[in-house]
């Protein structure tokens, strides 16, 4: 893996604050429904945070609020200083520095892997054709992908898509990279190449905001685990207590299930 | 070891390892070639075999009549109406063919007046440019094509037609314009406006604004539920009202607004279904890597939504090319006006003028429509083989 972190871009952009993501006192409701209860988490720059839960628990709909995707009904959330609110200029001003990939990698099937990843720098960051091109290819070499440039999204693997969409997001160049269950649409043979690839940016030392049930993965490159249930946090602990020692009811009950 | 020896092993030991890939063998005889497309598509059932005699004997009795009209029995030179008459030629007589010679003129042009008809030529050419460009999926450059189509070729082909005294080309007043040409300005007018118009409206009925929502959805659910002649009235009556006195919109712009209206609530209802089909992670993701509302519309959204739906988009098309008939009712001279005008020419009469002209008029919007329709089902194809990409 550390080969992975080897062929790193030597310049990251650095966060301008230490706290990468504020969330204090959030609340969301769809409807009637209190989706997310009363929600406060800090992740300072480059910590790996891996949120675990229930099905319907409410992990997406946070992670989805920091990007806003999701709209927040109370409460603060804060991204690298920035603060969400009903402006759109701050939510465009997140959304270009926080990168996500979802289950279900969502690329754009009508471009090419290479299109999908010069696609934002291009508009985005106004990045002339050719550097972008450089840049993606760069990117795509690092997950390992880049012969594949020039194909669809639809004639590649599940796992190979995955890792364009990662690279897609790392394009941009971002200070924050939200993770949606990256490996719960996936064939059980490609995870490792998508996991492989996530241990290659935390090596980088990339804040990172993870939902997955991987629990290897948890315990290798996480710096806090946050447990949630029914819209809450129920517990948070490093990975060696979490595992060792879980506090909750709830989070033993869903321990004794996740790791039979 | 023989393949039936391996089957039988397999279940003979409950334990089975195949040893040798099993080579492909080409399928039975009877359901390729020819005979074999008859029998799976003409033959295949006794209710099929029904239809397809049914179907014979029909096309047996059809096709005759026609071809006897259109050519066996068909006049083919005359200077008047005698030529055409069964009472003065004593023979069964079909198509008046002389006679649609003499007027072709003023089928294709109206009363569009003789020495600027180059114009019109002109107009015609650019427009077969602009159709070949945006439409032949491997035409070069079909972006410039379509600014050519949507921008310049409008602009162009309205200084060519309209005129413009400081270029030296004389104003014709558009109530001399008639024919092929009214026809085919109405429909491209109606084509070219309607889809960007079609697209603002689609999207604008599922914005989160819910003033733009409204005016869209309004505006829509108002268009779709009136007949067009009625759009076509309200055009031409209440447009004046809107404007002030001194700056009377003509009768044909009157008309060319109303069905471009009358056209994009149609489409914006054929876009919005194929926005609907996109699935909702094409927007997330366009979000998430920092793409403006615009941006993702312009460059995720619309290219996906659009190419799924072209098929339905042509066949709009179709309907609204042949709705542009109904342009006479505001008094505007289309093909199927000018025909109408010129069957009752006491120098032509005769009792197969109308059927003649009716014919040309048949002949003509079956062309273009069944050429739009071959279009559209080959798009569909080739999306249908790229999709399986
Ligand atoms: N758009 C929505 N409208 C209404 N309810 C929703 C919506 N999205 C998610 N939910 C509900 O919110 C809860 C949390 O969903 P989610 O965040 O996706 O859970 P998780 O990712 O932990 O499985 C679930 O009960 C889900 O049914
Ligand atoms: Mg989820």
């Amino acid at each position: 893996m550390n080969t992975v972190a080897s062929t790193a871009p030597q310049k990251r952009t650095r966060l301008t604050t230490p706290v990468a993501v504020d969330i204090i006192n959030m609340n969301k409701w769809y409807g009637d429904f209190h989706v997310l209860r009363d929600i406060n988490l800090k992740v300072m720059g480059g910590e790996r945070i891996v949120i675990c839960g229930p099905s319907g628990s409410g992990k997406s709909t946070m992670i989805r609020c920091v990007n806003q995707l999701e709209e927040h009904q109370s409460g603060r959330i804060i991204v690298d200083g920035v603060e969400l609110t009903n402006d759109l200029k701050k939510i465009d001003e997140v959304r270009r520095d926080v990168g996500m990939v979802f289950q279900h990698f969502n690329l754009f099937p009508h471009l090419t892997v290479l299109e999908n990843c010069t696609l934002a720098p291009i508009w985005v960051r106004k990045m002339p054709k050719r550097e972008a091109e450089e840049l993606a290819l760069r990117y795509l070499k690092r997950v390992k992908i880049p012969e594949q440039a020039n194909k669809y999204p639809g004639q590649l693997s599940g796992g190979q898509q995955q890792r364009v969409a990662i690279a897609r997001a790392l394009c941009m160049n971002p200070k924050i990279m939200l993770f949606d269950e990256p490996t719960s649409a996936l064939d059980p043979e490609m995870v490792k190449e998508v996991l492989d690839t996530m241990v290659g940016l935390a090596d980088d030392g990339m804040t990172m905001l993870v939902v997955t049930h991987e629990m290897g993965f948890a315990r290798q490159v996480a710096n806090r685990i946050v447990f949630m249930d029914e819209g809450q946090i129920v517990e948070s602990n490093v990975p060696e207590e979490f595992f060792a020692h879980p506090q909750h009811e709830r989070t033993k009950l869903f321990l004794s299930q996740i790791l039979r | 070891m023989s393949m039936s020896d391996e089957g039988e092993l397999a279940i003979a030991n409950m334990g089975f390892v195949r040893r040798e890939q099993l080579p492909p063998q080409p399928p039975p005889r009877r359901m390729t070639g020819p005979i074999g497309w008859v029998r799976e598509n003409l033959l295949s059932t006794p209710l099929n075999i029904v239809l397809t005699i049914l179907v014979a004997l029909l096309l047996a009795w059809v096709i005759p009549e026609i071809v006897n009209f259109l050519f066996i029995d068909a006049v083919w030179t005359g200077m008047d109406r005698d030529a055409c008459r069964e009472v003065v030629q004593h023979r069964e007589i079909g198509a008046c063919w002389p006679f649609v010679w003499e007027r072709l003129p003023y089928f294709i042009y109206g009363s569009y007046p003789g020495p600027e008809r180059w114009r019109v030529d002109v107009f015609f050419a650019l427009l077969a440019v602009a159709v070949v460009w945006t439409l032949w999926l491997g035409a070069p450059r079909r972006d410039i094509g379509m600014v050519y189509a949507f921008v310049l070729m409008p602009v162009a082909s309205f200084i060519l037609l309209h005129g413009f005294e400081v270029i030296g080309l004389p104003v014709v007043d558009t109530v001399l314009w008639g024919g092929v040409l009214v026809t085919i300005v109405v429909a491209s007018v109606g084509i070219v406006a309607s889809l960007p118009l079609g697209i603002l409206l689609a999207l604008g009925r599922r914005s989160h604004m819910p003033a733009v929502r409204l005016f869209s959805t309004i505006f829509i659910e108002f268009v779709r539920g009136v007949p067009l002649v009625t759009v076509l009235f309200m055009a031409s009556v209440m447009l004046p009202l809107f404007v002030p006195d001194n700056f009377e919109p003509d009768k044909l712009l009157r008309a060319l607004i109303g069905i471009a209206l009358f056209a994009s609530a149609y489409m914006a209802e054929v876009v919005r279904a194929g926005l609907q089909a996109i699935p909702k992670g094409q927007f997330e993701g366009a979000m998430a890597v920092g793409l403006t509302y615009w941006q993702r519309m312009r460059l995720i959204i619309l290219p996906q939504a659009l190419k799924t739906t072209i098929p339905n988009i042509v066949n709009n098309y179709v309907a609204l090319f042949k709705d542009t008939t109904l342009v006479f009712i505001v008094g505007i001279f289309d093909l199927l006006r000018t025909i109408e005008v010129a069957r009752i020419d006491p120098k032509w009469a005769a009792p197969v003028t109308s059927t003649t002209g009716y014919a040309v008029a048949a002949i003509f919007y079956l062309v273009f429509c069944y050429g739009m329709s071959r279009y559209a089902r080959a798009v569909e194809t080739r999306l249908a083989q790229s999709d399986r990409r």
